[in-house]
């Protein structure tokens, strides 16, 4: 199954209120690079805890000649509580929230993954659960049993669900965080469940 | 006829013994001496929490006052070990709690810690007074707020580089009025503002406080009002050391500084102003410790501090500092005992300060105490380890850490082996290592000969071969903890040296060459050990015995399996005797 019959068109109406954000369909761009990268709903798969960004044995050597240094898991041995206390630049982004009337800030640098992510937007907007649907971690607000799903917008403007790469990746793309009814998300769970 | 001494006698004896290896020695003189032993000990340090069962132990010792745990190991301080793993000291409250109720003093090296534990901690043991938790997790500032209610007789609360999930300040409020024997507080880790006012008052009505390290949120302008209230401090953390340049200020700042006449340890300063830094010059002669490793400031500011600091025996700083600082070092700070650098953008390919090898050379030179080093630096060559060993033969612990993964000797591109070779050689009492740059079999060759007194090592991306393990296992006689990441070691060198590892305390191997076969035979066949297989891989069952395993982890213990393992961690070739019973106890989570 493919998120291309989603009926999100491909030249979507301008969204209301506060965002200036246009939806696109997953994968569909004029630009070329990066966007392979770019995973559809459909091709989910599991987060894992801690934000480990190569935690594949096979991947940790590093190649001197690549200027930007990929990470080596815990390497240089540098506890993360010195990387995190280290931090000059705060890494705030606007969080928006559909339906809720202002924005908050996060401080990206606080967090060392999406679980700690999350758990800090359960404590930002004290009415969200985080609830794990088919290995995507969602929002649910259990008043009104809707699912609030956390995407963001990259430095290219293009909108991604919240997860798909590597942590330290997303904390560097990320210039600000909507967490998305889930019917405005490409039908959401009926989608999915499909799959 | 028999002559024996009276037990007070031994009693009073064995009061003289104080570390815990001539009692555990002492102990195995005869029955007498055992049973006697175990009646009057008083301080319990368990390395590895899972070496033993907390059941035998309070069976053995009845009449324990102060224990000291610790967890996880070593490289989960680098993220290597997977959240979950384990290190629960839960079951271990539980039973202190049972059994100790005059338990007077914890203290927890990276384990998990729940509120539950810190509630059942502040209510279970009426004189309770020392709490320290170094690297612990899992607990927040509710579990902290009823430490501060209950436990009367605190003394010591010591967070030393937690993770705690702060949902307010206000827990440092719960410390009641009549509360007033505190002695030492290092908050550093928290995040949260505290309330100040409390924080004052806390301050005002603790005439015993000697350690005050507070944490970023507390204001440079403050500072001084808490100083005057405890002018008796020895070691003093400051919370961030920037404000507006304002001369009302700087000047209330230097006189609380210049007010503090026992002060010898300093440390904090966050985001550091360089302009308030002289408002310590009062205080620098006095110092023994230093620790400027947050403050992000250029090397002429830091070396205006040090350079007053003739006293100095400990020295932690940042990179920053470069070779020209530490040659201040060298010539001023001549009682020096300790170096640490830490590197400000470890993440950087190309240098970013100009910290090379000859800041160690000089410091090694014109320190002629220095006996541990911490070094994070970009270049190293053969000539300056050699130099290095050669003129500091006392050294104790030399830990390198050379950016770069397998960067060679910058000079003539060759191994580092004989540097670190001679290192060893000439370093007769050496007893912690850690290696870094290029290195072959033959570094290993140098240390399973020469290094007869080391007692940790640790290795990345290093070594050829099975022989560079086989070399470090079957010569290092008084090796007790060893951890390897990212090294072709294989099961040849491990399992040839099983025997080994019941002397040892624990070996970790990541990334490395071991398979599950032999993880299996070596579980199989040594009932002494615990040979965990950590792998968060999926459908494990399916790979081949012996397809290497990402992470493994063997230490010795007397309890046999634990209960309390996620399901990434695997015990092997163990049966279902040998269990340690831990399900009346769970993990507390």
């Amino acid at each position: 199954m493919s998120s291309e019959t989603s009926t999100v068109t491909s030249e979507p109406p301008p969204t209301t209120a506060d965002t200036e954000l246009t939806l696109r369909l997953p994968g569909e761009s004029q630009k070329s690079e990066a966007k392979s990268t770019k995973r559809r709903f459909s091709d989910l798969t599991d987060l894992k805890l801690g934000g480990n960004d190569e935690s594949d044995t096979e991947c940790s050597v590093v190649t001197r000649s690549t200027p930007a240094k990929e990470r080596v898991v815990g390497w240089p041995p540098v506890r993360s509580h010195r990387k995190n206390m280290m931090k000059k630049d705060c890494k705030y982004v606007k969080v928006a929230v559909d339906g809720a009337p202002y924005l908050r800030k996060v401080d990206l640098e606080l967090y060392s993954g999406y679980q700690q992510l999350l758990c800090g937007f359960e404590h930002l907007f004290s009415c969200f659960t985080i609830r794990n649907v088919l290995n995507e971690r969602k929002l649910m607000d259990p008043v009104n049993g809707m699912e609030y799903v956390p995407t963001y917008e990259d430095k290219e403007g293009d909108w991604m669900l919240v997860g798909d790469v590597p942590w330290m990746m997303f904390v560097e793309s990320c210039k600000r965080i909507r967490l998305m009814k889930n019917s405005e998300a490409v039908n959401g769970s009926e989608l999915l469940e499909k799959c | 006829m028999t002559y024996s001494f009276p037990e007070e006698v031994l009693e009073h004896v064995f009061s003289f013994l104080t570390s815990q290896n001539d009692r555990n020695a002492a102990s195995l003189v005869c029955r007498t001496w055992y049973e006697m032993e175990r009646w009057c000990r008083k301080r319990i340090f368990v390395g590895n929490c899972y070496a033993v069962n907390p059941r035998v132990l309070i069976r053995r010792f009845p009449e324990v006052k102060a224990v000291e745990l610790k967890g996880k190991p070593h490289f989960a301080d680098f993220n290597l070990v997977p959240e979950g793993w384990g290190g629960f000291v839960y079951p271990w409250i539980v039973e202190f709690a049972r059994v100790y109720p005059w338990l007077e003093e914890i203290r927890l090296k990276r384990m998990v810690v729940t509120d539950e534990c810190l509630e059942i901690v502040s209510k279970a043991f009426r004189n309770f007074k020392v709490l320290i938790l170094s690297s612990c997790e899992g607990f927040s500032t509710d579990g902290l707020a009823a430490v501060a209610a209950n436990c009367r007789n605190l003394r010591v609360l010591d967070l030393r580089e937690c993770e705690v999930e702060e949902l307010s300040g206000h827990w440092l409020s719960h410390f009641p009025d009549s509360f007033t024997s505190l002695e030492s507080l290092n908050i550093a880790c928290l995040s949260l503002e505290v309330s100040f006012s409390a924080l004052e008052r806390l301050v005002s009505r603790s005439p015993n406080l000697k350690t005050l390290r507070l944490n970023r949120t507390v204001p440079l302008e403050k500072i001084s009002k808490l100083l005057q209230r405890a002018p008796q401090l020895a070691d003093f953390g400051t919370g961030a050391y920037s404000a507006e340049i304002r001369p009302d200020v700087y000047s209330s700042l230097q006189e609380a500084f210049s007010g503090c006449k026992k002060l010898k340890s300093l440390s904090g300063f966050w985001d550091v102003v360089p302009a308030y830094l002289p408002a310590v010059f009062s205080v620098c002669s006095q110092l023994t410790y230093l620790n400027l490793s947050y403050a992000t400031t250029q090397s002429p500011d830091l070396i205006k501090v040090i350079s007053q600091c003739h006293n100095l025996q400990r020295l932690v700083v940042l990179d920053y500092i470069e070779d020209m600082g530490l040659d201040t070092v060298a010539v001023t700070c001549k009682d020096l005992r300790e170096l640490v650098v830490f590197p400000s953008d470890p993440f950087v390919a190309d240098a970013n300060v100009l910290l090379t090898e000859e800041g160690l050379v000089s410091v090694s030179q014109g320190c002629s105490k220095l006996q541990s080093v911490l070094y994070f630096c970009r270049q190293m060559s053969n000539s300056a380890l050699i130099s290095i060993s050669k003129n500091r033969p006392n050294l104790t612990c030399f830990r390198l850490c050379i950016l770069e993964p397998r960067a060679p000797d910058y000079l003539t591109f060759e191994p580092l082996d004989v540097g670190f070779g001679s290192i060893v050689e000439n370093c007769k009492e050496l007893t912690r290592l850690s290696m870094s740059g290029l290195l072959t079999d033959r570094v290993f060759e140098y240390i399973g000969k020469h290094a007869k007194k080391l007692d940790m090592l640790s290795v990345a991306f290093a070594g050829d071969s099975d022989l560079g393990l086989h070399h470090v296992l079957s010569g290092c006689e008084s090796l007790r903890k060893l951890e390897i990441r990212d090294c072709p070691f294989g099961d040849k060198a491990l399992l040839a040296n099983a025997s080994k590892l019941l002397t040892m305390r624990s070996l970790w191997m990541s990334s490395c060459f071991v398979s599950f076969g032999a993880c299996k035979l070596l579980g199989q066949k040594m009932p002494g050990l615990n040979v965990e297989v950590i792998d968060e891989r999926e459908n494990l069952n399916l790979l081949p015995e012996n397809a290497p395993v990402e992470k493994v982890y063997i230490y010795r213990t007397v309890s046999g399996q634990r209960l309390d393992m996620p399901d990434f961690v695997r015990i092997m070739g163990k049966d279902k005797n040998g269990v340690y019973n831990l399900s009346l106890c769970d993990k507390g989570l």
